[in-house]
């Protein structure tokens, strides 16, 4: 604690040594940085801000840093801010990710700020620690859930079910009548292993609304609750149904989609922010994709898990917090917003209050925001509703998906694996 | 007695020399250098290991983050794997590499040739391996088993199948690893003195015997130095498997390096630098007999 405290305050008094000439003429113009991760969207939608702010600004240059995503780059952000090395403005994720920054050391707080008025307040809570608020939302909402082949949908005289059984009955009924594959498996690229678990939890609620508290408080147990082990063996019945394409084990994110897309697969598990690539690589055929929430239990209780989006935050080592508290006030603006919209269309509902959407959406947007219309019929997933998440998630939905490992043992590894996190955010109760 | 006495002194007498030679503080640059870069990291990592530690603060819990590793199913499979990865390809490169030595010291066309090929994957980074052999394996639409099946072999799924990602990346690091192991044999084959195969051979010994009597055991060294030097390897192994298969699937592949690497990504600072620890124990507590051992056959 003592040498990083000290080497802050050393950074921070080189950085402000060199800093203060530029700051002295920061009347004629600032140079700031900005650190994004290196998705696609990501990209692009931080140049065309940038862009657009400096067009406005012609005083102000940001520099766009670009880092690995993933895991890969929680590395880098975290050493970054450890080190007193990060970037003016960066983004990263909200939610459980967000707390094991330590923002209240780290960055600076929003709450105080007249845009913050704008941002949606179930926003701020997933950027939130103590009380201050940290983050503005750097692209639109989204829900995890199923993508399906709508075309498809229509030959066999299917319908979008609302229950889990149902969706087993299509899957059986595509499975039987033809070559396509009823649910696209990627498990190469790890991550996507965990949509039938994460998606399930709007599922989970419905059955236990205290599991997010209990949870945090380390009262709950995913291998004891009915509800959230139903979660784990959701991907097991899938695999021992047959249902996945046959090189899921091999096969990537970017295979997902091309096999959503040309209907080699006629369900994809995924989040939404997938329709962005999906427009950018295969165009209209987007327009035959559906998407509908994650079946549970009962279809009186059918509803969708939403995802917030990943924020911008300002780094407590900045020289330019008020040019950087500028930037985030244009970026949490309409003008931000229908910047945004016209560089990767609209792929789901904005958290600043003052924005809309187009008229015309995409076919899988249209169907996502109707679980939007009633609020009863969206919860966030549970890493926006708890700091706890464990690292090995993906791994372990690896291992029950391909079949050798039961969901029972592995929701027990995966309580292990939540414990050692919440005991590292040096949580009570565990 | 008086024998060892000039023997003495002259090593007395060399030592003075050296230390007179340049002055003490010459060393100094070095010394801070090596100290703070080296030596301190290493002390403090040790106490870091025993701590619960975020980068931002730190508290100490005694060997806490050490029993969390050896209770942790998939940590100790990290270590397993370790094992079986350093002993099956310290295996596969000593074998390996002194039938290509031997090979190589013949008399065969393209001698010159088939070296530089044999050696030629020791050039290549390791990352570009990986990936490329992460490609090759691949069970659909990888050339290896698109090859197996031309004659008519149904391929594994090398990197797929849990029980054999680990030895299908031990395979891949074998081939890359045993250009270098051929060179040292090579060099080992070639300080053999050749009387000793003239006086077999007029004493009608066989190309096999000659080799189980005169090789094998003449080139000795070079047998304990590519062991001790692919075990080492082995042993700490991290961008090879990372590159192929990132300890999957599940973490079945996963060895002590990525083990720690993960804890690491995951920001468990202290458990992760307890992994460290524990690596540099096991290559320490593995290497050591072995170069001891080395030492004392060449004296």
């Amino acid at each position: 604690m003592k040498t990083t405290t000290s080497l802050s305050a050393l950074c921070l008094a080189i950085s402000t040594g060199v800093g203060a000439p530029a700051f002295a003429s920061s009347h004629s113009g600032a140079e700031l940085s900005m650190l994004t991760d290196n998705s696609p969207n990501s990209v692009s939608v931080a140049n065309a801000l940038v862009t657009a702010y400096e067009e406005r600004n012609p005083n102000v240059t940001i520099s766009i840093e670009v880092r690995p995503g993933g895991s890969e780059g929680d590395n880098i952000v975290r050493t970054r801010l450890a080190t007193g090395s990060m970037t003016d403005i960066f983004f990263y994720n909200s939610g459980s990710l967000l707390q094991a920054l330590n923002p209240s050391r780290t960055m600076v707080d929003l709450s105080e700020e007249p845009f913050m008025d704008r941002v949606s307040p179930s926003f701020q809570t997933v950027v939130t620690q103590g009380d201050g608020v940290y983050g503005i939302p750097f692209e639109a909402g989204m829900g995890g859930g199923i993508f399906y082949n709508r075309a498809l949908y229509d030959e066999l005289g299917l319908e979008v079910p609302l229950t889990w059984g149902e969706f087993m009955a299509n899957n059986a009924v595509i499975k039987e009548q033809t070559d396509v594959a009823p649910v696209i498996g990627t498990f190469a690229d790890t991550w996507t292993s965990q949509l039938f678990f994460l998606a399930d939890f709007y599922n989970v609620l419905q059955q236990d609304p205290e599991f997010a508290e209990q949870f945090t408080q380390g009262n709950r147990k995913f291998a004891e609750s009915d509800a959230a082990l139903t979660s784990f063996s959701r991907i097991q019945e899938v695999h021992e149904a047959g249902y996945f394409n046959e090189d899921y084990e091999s096969a990537g994110y970017e295979d997902g989609l091309r096999m959503l897309a040309n209907g080699e697969g006629a369900h994809y598990p995924m989040l939404t922010f997938a329709v962005t690539a999906m427009l950018d690589n295969f165009g209209e055929k987007v327009e035959d994709i559906g998407f509908f929430a994650q079946p549970g239990g009962s279809a009186n209780a059918n509803g969708l898990t939403v995802w917030m989006p990943g924020a911008l935050y300002i780094s407590q080592t900045s020289d330019h917090v008020e040019e950087a508290k500028d930037f985030m006030a244009f970026v949490a603006s309409t003008e931000g917003c229908e910047v945004i919209v016209d560089t990767i269309g609209a792929s789901g509902p904005f958290l600043v209050e003052t924005c809309g959407l187009p008229d015309t959406v995409p076919q899988p947007v249209a169907d996502m925001l109707v679980y939007f219309q009633d609020s009863d019929r969206n919860a966030p997933a549970l890493e926006f509703l708890s700091p706890v998440k464990g690292p090995s998630l993906e791994q372990i939905m690896v291992e029950i998906g391909s079949g050798f490992r039961e969901a029972q043992s592995g929701a027990e590894l995966y309580d292990r694996d939540v414990s050692r996190q919440a005991r590292q955010l040096g949580l009570s109760g565990w | 007695m008086n024998r060892l006495k000039p023997d003495v002194l002259k090593r007395k007498a060399k030592s003075v020399s050296m230390q007179s030679y340049y002055p003490m503080w010459f060393f100094l640059p070095a010394g801070v250098i090596y100290g703070l870069m080296f030596l301190v990291p290493t002390f403090a990592s040790f106490y870091f290991s025993m701590t619960h530690w975020t980068l931002f603060d730190q508290r100490f819990i005694g060997l806490d983050n050490y029993r969390e590793f050896f209770n942790e199913p998939f940590l100790l499979k990290g270590l397993i794997n370790t094992f079986l990865f350093g002993f099956t390809t310290a295996a596969g490169k000593v074998t390996l590499g002194m039938a290509l030595a031997v090979l190589l010291t013949s008399n065969i066309y393209f001698r010159g040739l088939l070296r530089s090929l044999v050696f030629f994957p020791v050039l290549v980074s390791t990352i570009g391996i990986g990936i490329t052999f992460s490609m090759l394996m691949d069970p659909n639409t990888g050339l290896i088993n698109q090859a197996l099946e031309l004659i008519g072999l149904h391929g594994p799924r090398w990197l797929i199948n849990p029980d054999l990602a680990i030895f299908s990346v031990a395979l891949v690091e074998i081939w890359r690893g045993v250009g270098l192991a051929t060179l040292i044999m090579i060099a080992g084959l070639a300080a053999i003195p050749t009387d000793f195969y003239e006086a077999a051979r007029l004493d009608g010994a066989s190309a096999r015997q000659q080799f189980w009597r005169i090789t094998l055991p003449l080139s000795r060294p070079a047998i304990a130095t590519v062991t001790t030097l692919s075990l080492i390897d082995g042993l700490r192994t991290f961008d090879l498997v990372w590159a192929m298969t990132r300890g999957g699937p599940g973490f079945s592949s996963d060895v002590l390096a990525s083990v720690i690497y993960k804890q690491y990504q995951a920001g468990f600072y202290g458990l992760s630098t307890a992994g460290n620890v524990i690596l540099f124990v096991v290559i320490a507590a593995v290497a050591l007999p072995i170069v001891a051992y080395l030492n004392r056959e060449e004296r």
